[in-house]
């Protein structure tokens, strides 16, 4: 069977969004963090970029800005400035939605 | 004339594609069904010939079914989207009704529920068909309005505008009262009459709901077309209006905010501005922001983006969107961060009526 299983398919996987909290410094560089492993470092790095980057040009146009929440359907994700770096916080969220057939 | 609709199939499991092809071909309107076998395929499909339902699963290697249908409901919005999957996680079945998705189904395992499938389907293929009488959607407000007076109903009118809401009395073919907002009788009426989209529901008659209003509907409904066509003609004289327009005085009204912007796509400067000497600095950063967490949220599949808050200690900003028509809010910095999204619905659904 482990010989076989050589030639099975990996199974597909969806990206599961998670709820946790990380700290990046102003290189963007993650400091600390209770967000699971198996959510993809890419992803984090990629979330810490955006919202570095949202402050820094806020500050630019002459909006210097402490918090910043953004909102999707799936997500909130709300980050706070420390001092060119920031305290990011990312809420799944979990809505109610139809029922299923039974 | 072929009337036919045409369904697309995506799963990677081509025993599944064969089984479903087989299945689907019981739906009574008798669709036309295409196959994909991943996402890329799908795509590539629908940009050949038009579809008009797609039925897709979640779990496809590469492209997933939720990057699919992100892609299928931003180009196609007209499109039927079902996922039809064994995943049974509820974040998923709220990310995919968050993207718009019209049906999540877990895939069926008994006789019944595969009949159950088929109707909703069926359901689905037939919304917005050429047969039925769709012709509610198209009438405006007056035209409600007079329909109910002529045939001498009595009924509440319940319209709402976005976070808007007003009614209007209606008595054995009456007007005898509105109310929006503050206003009241015909001042509430006429403001209700300048909406320009919205939607209605028929409350039951309150027959003891006091008469303000004595005018007839007839002379009514004339005063507030001429009004409308008025402002209207002033707007369009010169291309740009003489006086301040009814939405830009209930906005000045709106406590604590300091500021909008709207701006149209693939414009430098914004389509308007209110409350900013210098509007083209914090226009580049709202347009910046907006686009940046909008790719953001397609790479999270986290669904379409809602809004942003950014809090400030001289002043709150929020970023949304309706439409092509984005929106960039300035509020003063005491104003409550939990209250900032209802305000922020409120001023684009007063800006867009």
């Amino acid at each position: 069977m482990g010989f076989l299983s050589r030639f099975t398919k990996p199974a597909p996987t969806l990206l599961r969004l998670r709820s946790g909290s990380f700290t990046v410094d102003r290189e963007g560089t993650v400091v600390v963090g209770t967000l699971p492993s198996s959510f993809p470092a890419a992803l984090v790095k990629d979330i810490a970029g955006q919202v570095l980057a949202a402050f820094r040009e806020g500050a630019e146009a002459q909006l210097p800005l402490s918090e910043i929440v953004i909102n999707y359907p799936g997500l909130r994700i709300a980050a706070r400035d420390l001092r060119g770096g920031a305290l990011i916080f990312l809420s799944a969220k979990e809505a109610c939605s139809p029922a299923s057939p039974a | 004339m072929d009337t036919h609709h045409r369904i697309l199939l995506v799963d990677d499991e081509p025993d599944l594609l064969d089984m479903y092809q087989q299945v689907l071909k019981q739906l009574p309107s008798q669709p036309e069904i295409h196959t994909a076998g991943s996402g890329t395929r799908a795509l590539a499909m629908l940009e050949a010939e038009p579809y008009r339902l797609i039925v897709c699963d979640l779990k496809m290697p590469k492209m997933d079914g939720l990057q699919v249908l992100s892609i299928v409901r931003r180009k196609y919005p007209e499109m039927r989207t079902v996922v039809l999957t064994g995943v049974t996680d509820e974040q998923f079945r709220s990310r995919v009704y968050a993207l718009g998705v019209d049906l999540f189904w877990n895939k069926p395992s008994s006789e019944q529920e595969t009949k159950m499938f088929l109707e909703c389907l069926e359901s689905l293929l037939g919304r917005g068909a050429e047969a039925g009488f769709r012709g509610v959607q198209s009438k405006s407000l007056m035209d409600i309005i007079q329909l109910e007076c002529i045939s001498q109903s009595s009924s509440v009118l319940r319209i709402t505008n976005g976070p808007l809401t007003g009614r209007i009395w209606i008595l054995d073919g009456e007007l005898v009262d509105g109310e929006a907002g503050d206003l009241a009788g015909e001042a509430a009426l006429q403001k209700i009459l300048s909406w320009r989209a919205g939607n209605f529901e028929l409350l039951p008659c309150e027959p003891a709901h006091p008469r303000t209003i004595f005018k007839s509907y007839n002379a009514l409904l004339l005063e507030s077309a001429q009004a409308l066509d008025e402002s209207r003609g002033a707007a369009q004289a010169d291309g740009s209006p003489a006086a301040p327009q009814p939405p830009l005085v209930d906005l000045s009204r709106i406590e604590g905010l300091e500021f909008l912007l709207a701006m149209a796509p693939g414009q430098a400067t914004p389509q308007m501005a209110r409350g900013l000497e210098n509007p083209e600095h914090m226009a580049k950063w709202a347009r910046q922001t907006l686009q940046r967490f909008r790719e953001l949220g397609e790479r999270l599949q986290a669904g379409p983006l809602d809004h942003i808050q950014a809090l400030g200690p001289q002043r709150h900003v929020t970023l949304a969107a309706q439409g092509k028509t984005e929106f960039c809010v300035g509020w003063t910095h005491t104003m409550n961060p939990e209250r900032l999204r209802d305000m922020t619905r409120k001023v684009v659904a007063l800006w867009a009526s």
